[in-house]
C-alpha cells in the first residue's frame, strides 16, 4: 500500500523532503525528529488526502511532551465487550491510556466511540439492559468489580458532553454544586474552589463579575468552558469529553482546544470527536473505532500520516464515513 | 392541459364565504362560554346583593336568614384543605417521583400508569362511598360503639376516635384519594419535562440519585408540580358530594376543635390535636344546605356562600398562577 496513490497535480518541481515523502527517516520517525520532516514550505500545498494532517502537525505543540505510552496506564480495558439487550456494540476492545495524555477516539456514527467513552464512568449503567464483558481498568482497579462506589468512581472521572448541560442555577453554584453534594458546605472553601476551576477552565475573568447570574445567560462556548469547570471542581484525574466541541464556533472549539491542552499537564483526557483535525491537533493518541472494534490506537502523528491499517486510512482520508 | 388532468374551476368567493363562516362558528362557541358563565356570575351577585357582608362572613349558621353566616364552614374548609394538603403533597409527589424516577418499565408499572389516568376520571360520590366504608366506619372492626384511642402527651392528651366517624380527618383523606391521582399524573409530567441531560450531568459529577433528584430534578420542576397541587386543591374545596356522603355537617355553630382565634389556641394547644377528630362543616355543603331550605331569605344566603367560593377559589388559582410565575424566574432558565 502507498500513501502517495492519490493524484498530485500540484507536485514542486524541487524534490524536498515534504509530508508525503516515503522517506526512511519517516518509517523511523521518533517524537522529536517527526515534526521537521514534516514541515512543508509555505509554498507547497500537501499533496495527498494524507498530507492534510502533516500539515496540522507543523504547527503542533505536542512535539516535546508525547508522553510514553509504556508507563502504567490510568485507563486500561481489557476484552472489553458491551451490550445493549441483544445487540453488541463493543467487541473485544483492548486499550491503555496513559495519565496526563490526550486520548482521541474517532470513526464514523455509530462505530461505538461514544458507548466506549462512557463505559469508563459508568454512565451506561443509567441504561436498561446493557450489560458488559471483559474488564475496564482504572489506575489499576476494576471499575465493574463489585466493592467500586459508582458515585466515587465518576467524582475521579468527570463527563463533560456534548451538549453543554449547564444547571438552571447561577455559574456559582454549578461550579459549587459536584463540591457541595460531595459533603462540602463551607461556603468560603467552596468559594475557593469555584475560582480555581473557573481559572483553570479559562473562564474566570469572563464571569468573576457575575458569578450569581444564571449559567444559562452564558454563551454556548462558556457553556461549555464553565461544564468543563464543573467537572474539575470534584478533583477528578480523568476527563472524558464527549464531543465537547461540536456544537461550537470556530472560536469557540478553539479556546476549548487550547483549554485541553492546558488541561494536559494535570489530567488525563479522552476525548471523543467527529473532526479529524481537531484530533489531530489536541491529541497525543488516537484511537480508531470501527463498528464497535477498536481498529487502530497509535501516536496521533502516526496513525493520521502513516495507518497501518488501510480501514483507518479510508476513513481519515474521507473515503468513507 | 399539458398535465394531463383537470383543477375545476375556482370558486374563490365560496371558498372565502366558508372561511368566514368557519370564523364566526369558532367565535360564537367560545362567547357562548364566556356569556353564560357572565350571566351566571352576574345573576348569583344580584342575589347576594345586600347580603353578603361583614356580618356574613364572622356568624355561625341560624334559622333566620338575616343572621345566618359562614364562619363554620370557613373554619371547616380551612381544615379539610390544610389536611388534604398535608396527606396529598408528601404521597403524591412521592410516588410520582418513584414512577418516573426509580422504577423501570415492568408490567406493574404499566398497569399502574393506567389505572392512574382511569382513576382521575372515577365520579367523585364514588370516592365518598369508599370513604365512608374505609376512613368513617373502617369496615366496622371497631364496632358501632365509639372506641377512643387516648396518647398521654405530658402537657395534653390527644384523643382520637376509632374509627374516625364523620370528622375532618375523614373527610380530608377521602378527598386525598380523590386528588391523588390528578396530582401524581400532574408531578409526572412536570418530572417527565426536565431534560435527561441534567440528571446525567448531574450523576456524572458524582451525585446520588436522590441528590439528582433533590437539588436538579424536583428545583426544576417545581413549577409544574406546585400548579398542579393548588389546582387539585381547588377541586378539593369545591367538592361537595363525597362530603355530603362522609356525613359533613349542615347545621353547625363551631370550628373544628372549637378553635377560632389565637387566642384559642393559646388557651388549649391541644385542640389543634383534637381538631381534626371534630366534626365539621365545608362552604360547599353549607352553600347547598341553604338552598334546600324553604324560608325565602335563604337564597340570597347561599348566593353570597357562592360569591365567598368564588372569590376562594380565584384566590387560589392567582396564587397558583403567581407561584409558578415566581419559581420559574428563580430557576433562572
Amino acid at each position: 500500500m502507498t500513501l502517495n496513490s492519490s493524484p498530485q497535480p500540484e507536485t514542486p518541481s524541487v524534490p524536498t523532503p515534504g509530508p508525503n515523502n516515503d522517506s526512511p527517516d519517516m518509517n523511523t520517525a521518533n517524537k522529536s525528529g517527526v515534526v521537521p520532516k514534516l514541515r512543508p514550505t509555505d509554498e507547497q500545498p500537501p499533496t495527498t488526502a494524507l498530507g492534510q494532517f502533516a500539515k496540522l502537525f507543523q504547527n503542533s505543540r505536542n512535539e516535546p511532551g508525547v508522553p510514553n505510552p509504556d508507563q502504567a496506564p490510568k485507563i486500561e480495558a481489557q476484552d472489553l465487550c458491551f451490550f445493549y439487550g441483544e445487540k453488541q456494540a463493543l467487541f473485544n476492545v483492548t486499550i491503555k491510556v496513559p495519565p496526563r495524555s490526550v486520548t482521541a477516539f474517532i470513526g464514523p456514527s455509530g462505530c461505538g466511540k461514544s458507548t466506549f467513552l462512557r463505559t469508563l464512568n459508568r454512565m451506561n449503567d443509567i441504561i436498561e439492559g446493557t450489560r458488559l464483558a471483559g474488564k475496564a481498568l482504572f489506575d489499576g482497579q476494576d471499575i465493574y468489580a463489585p466493592n467500586v462506589d459508582v458515585v466515587q468512581l465518576r467524582k475521579k472521572v468527570g463527563m463533560v458532553f456534548q451538549k453543554s448541560t449547564p444547571f438552571p442555577k447561577s455559574i456559582f453554584d454549578n461550579v459549587a454544586y459536584g463540591p457541595m453534594i460531595a459533603g462540602q458546605r463551607n461556603r468560603r472553601v467552596l468559594g475557593e474552589i469555584v475560582e480555581t476551576c473557573l481559572k483553570r477552565a479559562a473562564l474566570w475573568n469572563e464571569v468573576k463579575d457575575r458569578l450569581a447570574e444564571s449559567a444559562l445567560a452564558l454563551s454556548g462556548g462558556q457553556q461549555q468552558r464553565l461544564c468543563i469547570a464543573r467537572s474539575l471542581a470534584t478533583n477528578p484525574d480523568v476527563l472524558l469529553m464527549d464531543e465537547p466541541a461540536s456544537a461550537l464556533d470556530p472560536a469557540s472549539t478553539a479556546r476549548i482546544e487550547d483549554l485541553i491542552f492546558e488541561l494536559k499537564q494535570n489530567y488525563t483526557i479522552v476525548i471523543v470527536t467527529h473532526n479529524m483535525q481537531q484530533a489531530a491537533r489536541v491529541s497525543d493518541f488516537t484511537a480508531f473505532f470501527f463498528e464497535g472494534r477498536l481498529i487502530e490506537i497509535g501516536e496521533t502523528q502516526t496513525l493520521f500520516t502513516r495507518p497501518k491499517e488501510k480501514k483507518t486510512e479510508d476513513y481519515i482520508t474521507g473515503r468513507f464515513g | 392541459m399539458s398535465l394531463g388532468f383537470d383543477i375545476p374551476a375556482d370558486d374563490l368567493a365560496k371558498r372565502h364565504r366558508k372561511e368566514r363562516v368557519f370564523e364566526w362558528i369558532c367565535l360564537s362557541a367560545l362567547w357562548a362560554g364566556v356569556v353564560i358563565l357572565g350571566i351566571l356570575v352576574l345573576g348569583t351577585t344580584y342575589q347576594a346583593w345586600g347580603w353578603l357582608d361583614w356580618q356574613f362572613l364572622t356568624s355561625w349558621d341560624s334559622r333566620k336568614p338575616a343572621e345566618a353566616g359562614l364562619l363554620a364552614p370557613l373554619w371547616g374548609s380551612f381544615w379539610i384543605l390544610t389536611l388534604t394538603a398535608l396527606f396529598t403533597i408528601p404521597v403524591g409527589l412521592g410516588a410520582a417521583v418513584y414512577l418516573e424516577e426509580y422504577s423501570s418499565d415492568t408490567w406493574m408499572r404499566r398497569i399502574i400508569q393506567v389505572n392512574l389516568s382511569n382513576l382521575a376520571g372515577v365520579p367523585s360520590i364514588v370516592y365518598g362511598i369508599l370513604g365512608m366504608t374505609v376512613f368513617v366506619r373502617a369496615f366496622g372492626i371497631f364496632g358501632s360503639e365509639g372506641k377512643k384511642l387516648v396518647i398521654e402527651l405530658g402537657i395534653t392528651q390527644w384523643t382520637i376516635p376509632l374509627p374516625f366517624g364523620r370528622c375532618v380527618v375523614s373527610g380530608a383523606l377521602t378527598l386525598t384519594l380523590l386528588v391523588l391521582p390528578t396530582v401524581i399524573v400532574a408531578a409526572q409530567e412536570a418530572l417527565r419535562g426536565i431534560p435527561a441531560s441534567i440528571r446525567h450531568a448531574s450523576l456524572a459529577l458524582g451525585a446520588t440519585k436522590w441528590q439528582t433528584i433533590r437539588h436538579q430534578v424536583i428545583p426544576a420542576a417545581l413549577p409544574g408540580i406546585l400548579t398542579g397541587v393548588i389546582l387539585a386543591m381547588s377541586r378539593a374545596m369545591g367538592e361537595a358530594a363525597p362530603l355530603i356522603l362522609i356525613g359533613a355537617l349542615t347545621y353547625v355553630a363551631f370550628a373544628p376543635g372549637r378553635i377560632d382565634s389565637l387566642d384559642d389556641v393559646f388557651k388549649d394547644p391541644g385542640a389543634i390535636l383534637n381538631a381534626p377528630f371534630d366534626t365539621f362543616s365545608a362552604l360547599p355543603i353549607q352553600v347547598f344546605s341553604w338552598i334546600s331550605r324553604p324560608k325565602a331569605g335563604f337564597q340570597h344566603v347561599s348566593a353570597a356562600g357562592i360569591i365567598v367560593l368564588l372569590v376562594v377559589l380565584i384566590t387560589m388559582n392567582s396564587v397558583a398562577i403567581y407561584a409558578r410565575q415566581r419559581f420559574r424566574t428563580k430557576l433562572k432558565w
